[in-house]
């Protein structure tokens, strides 16, 4: 609150020595985006006589329609991907919290400390012996194969995430409900997951843009018709038959990458509003 | 019939040992308090009642039944938390009535049970609020309507007032015991709370280390003390302790030497103290039994007035708490304010021995005499 009334006492000299850096850090960061959106709007014959930051003499959608029509139907994969991956691995994460918090049992910390590992294992280490596992199971370049390795990579973080939002939760409420005569499952379904909200958003946008912009395992175990969309903008971009359209790869890959920021400024705010909740109060 | 039996129940995690053996026993209707201070087990001995813990060894029966197996929910029984633990997604109906619908008790009579008990607890005007919107006081009252919504045969509270002000748990501590005169029904109420212990218990258990200290009434928790644990936890001011050397002889009877910086004397007592004649005993007398002089008292057998140096003069209303010294321990007499002595010199006090209590110097044991034949 003092800070408050001190900023307002602040001479206009002091508040341009801040706000100028300020301004032109955030330019300095936006500026790809301006160049990648100026540029989606060009035509090829514009861009190869212009320069990068000009702005377009006669504004275009075609490259967007091109980007489109390579890129539909791998954002319609991305998707089969992406939703149940991030359900499931939200649900099995809500639980495993609950059962590691709520309902400890004899080495149930031993068993989160092992998980918490999870965390750190790099994704290349596991790259052979899942292809191994995904081919064993009859999984290998499907979706399910790509769900199968995003849910059980996920299941770290997810768990990490409802462990540490369950913790702060009284343990009394799970007492009472015992007593008034609700068994593991009503609590849990009745009690703990209504609470949940902040931290269910947060594990969401998290799992969401994980598993949206993962490369690596879609790059290696996805079949050409399971392919995710960032194989698919690797692929349109990196294509050698034809010139570079600069204008079509950058409106394709602002279409791979708006879903995640759809869903950020959508729920952006609980997402840090879910990321404190746990650690002030339950 | 009792209504709820404790036997030798023990709890140890490895070498920890919680609870060290316990036995208790009440009847039905009983409002029994298990009182101590932190740490001592009241509420794991309440949570192994409740069934969310199970014991180490030992029975629990509930009626006449062995709850020892028996899951929370089969145990019939309710309890109240110290946080209330309501439920804050659901409101005050659903919170009231979410053990009965689990049960899949008949829609009417949920209907009937939560306007029986909104109209008990003088909460129907909150019935559709979330316990967010609700005062400390308010959220205390729902937690004992959701205990009371399923007429089990036991209420277990664990501290359920130690979370509001000083003048609401007054109050509420009065509605529980009126909650409790109308209802009849069996409490085992746990509390570090002394006051709170007496005020609302049939029985009291005073816990200390693990171990019953001593399991009895109020009036015999206070006035007939096990041992000095249990003489100092209960009773606020706490009872004096003055350690004294026993005098006298069987045909004069028997005393206890008190010295201060001007002078001594010899508090006469009526047991026969023979076996301790010329060792160190430990008086036990609480502040009320040191009082101002009341001149028709002093012919009273055991009640005698000495002059006393005032150290220290502390008004509390009703009455003043002197404190004076006596074998340089710091003693406690409460006086009626107006003959209240002043600092730095004597006043007269009476010592009423008739409730003194004796404790071994060294266990802290109870020390009992038969009546003494002279004297």
């Amino acid at each position: 609150m003092a800070e408050t009334t001190l900023d307002g006492k602040r001479s206009p000299l002091a508040r341009a020595l801040v706000y100028g850096p300020l301004i032109l850090f955030a330019a300095y960061f936006l500026l790809p985006l301006v160049v990648m959106l100026l540029t989606s709007i060009k035509s090829m014959a514009e861009i190869n006589s212009g320069n990068l930051l000009s702005l377009p003499t006669a504004p275009t959608l075609e490259p967007w329609r091109k980007a489109w029509s390579e890129m539909s139907g791998y954002f319609l994969n991305s998707f089969i991907i992406v939703v149940p991956a991030v359900a499931i691995s939200t649900a099995i994460g809500a639980f495993n919290g609950f059962v590691l918090t709520k309902w400890r049992f004899r080495g149930s910390e031993l068993l989160f400390g092992m998980l918490l590992v999870g965390c750190f294992i790099p994704f290349q280490v596991i790259l052979l012996p899942m292809a191994r596992l995904l081919g064993q199971l009859g999984l290998a370049g499907t979706s399910g194969g790509l769900i199968f390795v995003h849910v059980v990579y996920g299941l770290a973080f997810t768990t990490l995430f409802f462990r540490n939002f369950y913790v702060a939760l009284p343990d009394e409420l799970v007492k009472a409900a015992r007593i008034d005569g609700a068994g593991f499952f009503t609590i849990f379904w009745r009690i703990i997951l209504p609470l949940s909200g902040p931290i269910i958003v947060v594990c969401v946008i998290w799992q969401f843009t994980q598993i949206w912009n993962d490369f690596l395992f879609g790059v290696v175990y996805s079949s050409s018709e399971s392919r995710p969309i960032t194989v698919a903008l690797n692929n349109v971009v990196n294509t050698t038959t034809t010139a570079k359209e600069y204008n079509v790869n950058m409106a394709a890959a602002l279409l791979a990458a708006a879903p995640t920021l759809v869903v950020y400024v959508l729920a952006g705010k609980h997402f840090v509003a879910g990321l404190t909740a746990g650690a002030v109060k339950g | 019939m009792s209504s709820l039996s404790i036997r030798n129940i023990k709890k140890s995690f490895g070498n920890t040992h919680i609870l060290k053996g316990i036995n208790l026993s009440i009847e039905a209707g009983q409002f029994l308090t298990l009182v101590g201070p932190s740490g001592c087990g009241k509420s794991t001995l309440l949570n192994i009642i409740a069934g969310l813990e199970s014991p180490t060894s030992g029975e629990i029966l509930i009626g006449d039944r062995n709850v020892n197996k028996l899951s929370p929910k089969d145990r019939d029984i309710a309890m109240v938390f110290q946080s209330y633990a309501l439920y804050p997604n659901m409101n005050v109906r659903k919170n009231i009535l979410f053990g009965l619908e689990i049960r899949k008790v008949p829609k009417a009579e949920q209907e009937e049970a939560v306007q029986r008990i909104a109209r008990m607890l003088q909460i129907e005007a909150l019935l559709d609020r979330k316990p967010a919107q609700l005062s400390g006081g308010q959220r205390q009252r729902v937690a004992m309507g959701r205990a009371l919504a399923r007429d089990p045969k036991l209420f277990l509270f664990d501290e359920p007032l130690s979370n509001l002000d000083a003048k609401l748990r007054v109050s509420m501590r009065a509605e529980i015991k009126q909650l409790h005169q109308r209802l009849k029904t069996t409490i085992v109420y746990v509390t570090h709370d002394q006051i709170e212990a007496m005020t609302l218990g049939d029985r009291i258990a005073v816990l200390n280390g693990g171990e019953v200290q001593q399991f009895g009434s109020p009036d015999e928790i206070y006035n007939d003390p096990a041992n000095r644990f249990v003489a100092d936890f209960i009773g606020s001011p706490p009872m004096n302790f003055i350690p004294c050397e026993v005098v006298g002889s069987p045909s004069q009877g028997f005393g206890v030497k008190m010295n201060h910086e001007f002078g001594d004397f010899v508090l006469e007592t009526g047991g026969d103290l023979k076996p301790w004649l010329g060792k160190h005993v430990v008086l036990g007398i609480r502040p009320e039994q040191i009082t101002h002089v009341v001149s028709s008292r002093l012919q009273e057998r055991g009640v005698s007035g000495h002059a006393c140096p005032v150290h220290l003069c502390e008004p509390t209303g009703p009455d003043t708490l002197v404190t004076t010294s006596l074998n340089q321990t710091k003693v406690l007499a409460r006086v009626r304010p107006d003959s209240a002595g002043t600092p730095g010199q004597t006043m007269d006090m009476m010592f009423d021995m008739t409730k003194a209590v004796f404790f071994d110097p060294d266990s802290g044991e109870r020390l009992r005499f038969h009546l003494s034949q002279a004297a």
